[in-house]
């Protein structure tokens, strides 16, 4: 099992990332999709501004999919990340897990999304309607102790 | 030289992307090259006042501020991240 992983400026099509995974390959019984979209923030944002770190980006999302590849049996694993400006409604980040049990796929993206969250080298900043910044997105406690959780078992 | 490479806020603060210099032989690890940036002018010292939320990374891996900086080539100090 090969993970998917990309970071790109483009949108993405679940459906059709869905697809490509789970193709050709009867042993999947289990998909599990997390979308993360950008909030409207109370009206107020026009826009996310995600900076990344291109190369480690890209090979620090691999090396989190790969833990999850060891820890769960999985058929296929998909992980893209967007950077660049992002306005309230569109898609930020996607994870898809397959495999045979849906417990699996379950635990696998919710484990993939935990450690992008804290771990994948991206920063958002916020843009209001009024053409000011917002300042830089502050890392909240509570993504760092989501990873305790796995870290722990 | 090494390269190094800021993002983020600290990217901003100091006031460039990245640059090349000569490491001191006094600085061998990760916590050593942040005391040694701060002599460096006070947009550093306004990036990494905070040292301790300060996260690098060598060659692209996470390193902690007591690792050793050994033969890396390009050190990156940024905040902590916020993606997804």
């Amino acid at each position: 099992m090969k993970p998917t992983i990309r970071v790109q400026s483009d949108d993405f099509e679940i459906a059709t990332e869905i697809q490509i995974l789970t193709a050709g390959n009867p042993d999947v019984g289990a998909v599990v999709t997390f979308t993360g979209v950008c909030r409207d923030e109370a009206g107020q944002l026009a826009a996310l501004e995600l900076e990344h770190y291109p190369g480690m980006a890209e090979q620090e999302i691999s090396r989190i999919a790969s833990q999850a590849g060891e820890r769960w049996p999985l058929t296929g694993l998909a992980a893209i990340h967007r950077f660049g400006r992002i306005r309230p409604g569109e898609n930020i980040v996607l994870v898809i897990a397959a495999s045979k049990h849906r417990q699996a796929a379950f635990e696998a993206a919710s484990f993939l999304m935990d450690f992008m969250k804290s771990r994948a080298p991206f920063w958002k900043k916020e843009i209001f309607l009024d053409g000011t910044e917002g300042g830089w997105v502050d890392a909240r406690s509570t993504d760092e102790d989501a990873l305790d959780r796995w870290l722990q078992e | 030289m090494v390269k190094l490479v800021y993002f983020a806020w600290v990217r901003e603060r100091i006031g460039k992307s990245e640059e090349e210099i000569v490491l001191p032989d006094n600085v061998s690890t990760v916590g050593d090259l942040l005391d040694h940036l701060k002599e460096r002018g006070e947009e550093y010292r306004n990036a990494l006042e905070h040292s301790d939320v300060i996260r690098v990374a060598l060659d692209h891996h996470h390193s902690q501020h007591d690792a050793a900086i050994g033969g890396a080539n390009e050190i990156a100090l940024f905040p902590p991240m916020t993606g997804g």
